[in-house]
């Protein structure tokens, strides 16, 4: 298991991180808005995620950290 | 003393220039200061120096910004289309506060002109040459010797007061040869702290910039530019008086111009009339006081200009319009004579001002 | 283990641009060889005019904003006056290929030894979407409305293609950041790109095909789509100059 770490204020909510997961780990939430008014990107089933980092590749705004 | 050397005033300027620890010159053909660019691309290889010649004026300054924000001492030089074209840059140079030598070797305009001598860049150089609220420090030499004392002066205030400095000549000074003594005691230049040469993890990084998108904040350096200028026009205005204790009319000329006029004045002298010079040395700031100090004494002010009349506002502005000020000009390339010029200091002598 | 985390050289701002927009990943990949190649500390980089314009504020070795379209004639001013820095220049299409042609070209065929990472997303960002140098045939922006008419406009400049042409560019490379791969690719183009400056090589430039969501009217997802469905069958990614290769191949 590998451990995700988010810099939720400064996420856009552009969802690039979310088409990438192979594992669909992650997704926008919807019901939460941060500091610029983003649905930012959350972990639903971290328990997944393999560590790949190519959501964190893909993320344009480097909000993502990971560990393994 | 070091001895006297005969030299083209764009040689001397070049040469001056190296003197003063000018490493870097970028540039781009024109007439008529091509010499300049010639000089410095045999000096320069010798000395460790850079040559470059650019695709364009527009490159050449943007190579010049380039350098001038490591903060070495550079210059580019050029003649009045070239400069209109380097435009941009000094807007960019100012905006950014960084330190640069621009030499404008003037011909005839508008357009592309002609490629003899003239003085109708004057508003372009002082007035600020570009878009935005801003000032170049600009040194206007009478000589060959001045041409290289100014190129050092120069280089010197622009470090101090991290601007542009611009020698403006024209293609007389350019080409005429005088000897010249190359004598100076180059002070180290300052301390450049913001200059971009990397941070070597010791600091901050420096940002060399002119965008400033809250207007509070623009509006702020540009108050602080100002009060830069301010000091600027304090103690470093230049200006030469002949013969203007007993003067009834004074004569205000710069550069070739004045070289003429004295001339005029010399004969005017013979024939009973007093006349003197007023001859600015720095065009920005402009030697407002001599000229309000002489709109108390006498009855009229001739302005000499090889131009359709550019310095003369400042003139009126200087003398409140308290005396009249006539023109005396030629355009295009053309230099008034000295008969012309005496005719002129008699006709004002005679109340003909208007 | 850390596996993935902010490079050093990129500083901690949030990053003006667009949600989506590809900006943000080539400037990363830009810190993250600053870090590897460890060079942060003599690296002065050139920010242009355009969506990248406030790029100065996104890295932490020194920056120079400069005028629309004169970051090679800036960079090469640095370079000249501070030769054992590593140079780079930030540009997008209409910076690079439009306004500052002249300077690209001249800097490439003095094979000036810089970097530049050249952002062609077909479209003024800035602003707010209009006709590029290169934007595609028939592709409709603010001011081709009713798409590129190349009758009318001319076609799009194809950078890497006619830098090739001549003798001085050491190293020319078109990627794109429209997929994990791609943008692994990419990382490794411009992380040579940098290692050819460090190596006294000469002038390399990373054509970086790059989106925007935004003045594309599409979402970040699709945009990327449309970069393999559009882009990169008009601009086809490949090394389109490699000198030192080149040279060992003939050996």
């Amino acid at each position: 298991m590998a451990k995700l770490t988010f810099k939720t204020d400064k996420c856009k909510g552009c969802g690039l991180c979310v088409d990438v997961c192979p594992k669909k780990v992650l997704v926008l939430a919807k019901e939460k808005i941060n500091k610029k008014g983003h649905h930012p990107v959350e972990a639903v089933n971290e328990a997944d995620c393999i560590g790949c980092a190519f959501c964190a590749t893909m993320c344009p705004d480097c909000i993502i950290k990971v560990e393994r | 003393m070091a001895d006297k050397v005969l030299m083209k005033g764009n040689e001397a300027i070049a040469e001056a220039a190296i003197i003063a620890g000018c490493k870097h010159y970028f540039g781009y053909p024109i007439t008529p200061q091509t010499e300049i660019a010639a000089y410095m691309a045999k000096r320069m290889p010798k000395i460790g120096g850079v040559f470059l010649q650019a695709e364009s004026e527009i490159a050449a300054i943007n190579m010049v910004y380039g350098v001038a924000a490591t903060g070495h001492r550079v210059m580019t030089s050029s003649s009045s289309p070239g400069i209109s074209l380097k435009g941009e840059g000094l807007s960019y140079l100012a905006g950014a506060d960084l330190p640069s030598l621009i030499v404008n070797v003037q011909r005839g305009g508008p357009g592309l002109g002609g490629i003899q001598p003239s003085q109708s860049d004057y508003f372009q150089a002082t007035k600020g040459g570009a878009h935005g609220d801003f000032h170049m420090i600009v040194l206007a030499p009478a000589s060959v010797q001045e041409m290289a004392d100014l190129t050092v002066k120069g280089f010197e205030l622009a470090d101090k007061y991290r601007m542009t400095s611009m020698i403006l000549a024209d293609g007389t000074m350019g080409q005429m040869m005088e000897p010249v003594a190359l004598d100076y005691e180059i002070a180290p230049a300052p301390e450049k702290p913001w200059a971009t040469v990397g941070t070597k993890m010791a600091r901050e990084h420096n940002i060399v910039n002119s965008l400033f998108l809250a207007p509070e904040e623009l509006e702020r350096v540009n108050f602080e530019r100002y009060e830069r200028y301010a000091a600027i026009k304090e103690n470093e205005t230049m200006y030469e008086e002949y013969m203007m204790e007993d003067a009834d009319i004074c004569v205000a000329a710069f550069g070739i111009a004045a070289r003429v006029a004295k001339n005029a004045i010399n004969e005017a002298r013979k024939q009973g009339i007093k006349v003197g010079l007023i001859r600015p040395i720095t065009l920005w700031p402009f030697p407002e006081a001599p000229f309000k100090k002489a709109a108390d004494k006498v009855k009229a002010v001739v302005s000499v200009e090889l131009s359709m009349g550019q310095m003369i506002e400042d003139i009126r502005l200087a003398t409140e319009c308290k005396v009249p000020v006539s023109l005396c000009n030629r355009a295009g390339g053309m230099i008034p004579s000295p008969e012309q010029v005496l005719e002129a200091i008699k006709a004002a002598n005679n109340g003909g001002a208007k | 283990m850390v596996v993935f985390d902010k490079p050093n050289a990129l500083a901690d701002a949030s990053m003006h641009y667009c949600p989506g927009c590809t900006h943000g990943i080539v400037h990363r990949l830009v810190a993250e060889v600053m870090d590897e190649l460890g060079i942060e500390g003599r690296t002065i980089g050139i920010a242009p005019v355009g969506c990248s314009v406030m790029a100065y504020n996104y890295f932490n070795c020194d920056m120079i904003e400069a005028a629309h379209g004169r970051a090679p004639a800036v960079a090469t001013g640095v370079k000249r006056a501070e030769p054992d820095s590593i140079v780079f220049t930030y540009q997008g299409d209409g910076d690079l290929a439009s306004i500052g042609m002249a300077e690209t070209v001249h800097s490439a065929a003095r094979n000036e030894n810089i970097t530049i990472i050249f952002i062609n997303n077909a479209i003024y960002g800035m602003t707010g979407g209009q006709m590029a140098p290169t934007t595609l045939p028939g592709q409709v922006t603010q001011t081709s409305p009713y798409g590129r008419d190349v009758n009318h406009c001319g076609f799009p400049i194809k950078v890497c293609e006619m830098l090739s042409e001549l003798d001085g560019p050491e190293y020319l490379e078109r990627v794109a950041v429209n997929n994990v791969k791609n943008v692994k690719n990419a990382k490794k183009a411009i992380k040579k790109a940098f290692q050819n400056q460090v190596d006294g090589k000469g002038f390399s430039l990373v054509e970086v095909i790059s989106s925007c969501p935004t003045n594309w009217g599409m979402t970040p997802k699709k945009a990327l789509e449309w970069i393999d469905e559009k882009m990169i069958p008009y601009y086809p990614l490949g090394v389109y100059k490699d000198r030192t290769a080149a040279k060992e191949e003939t050996k």
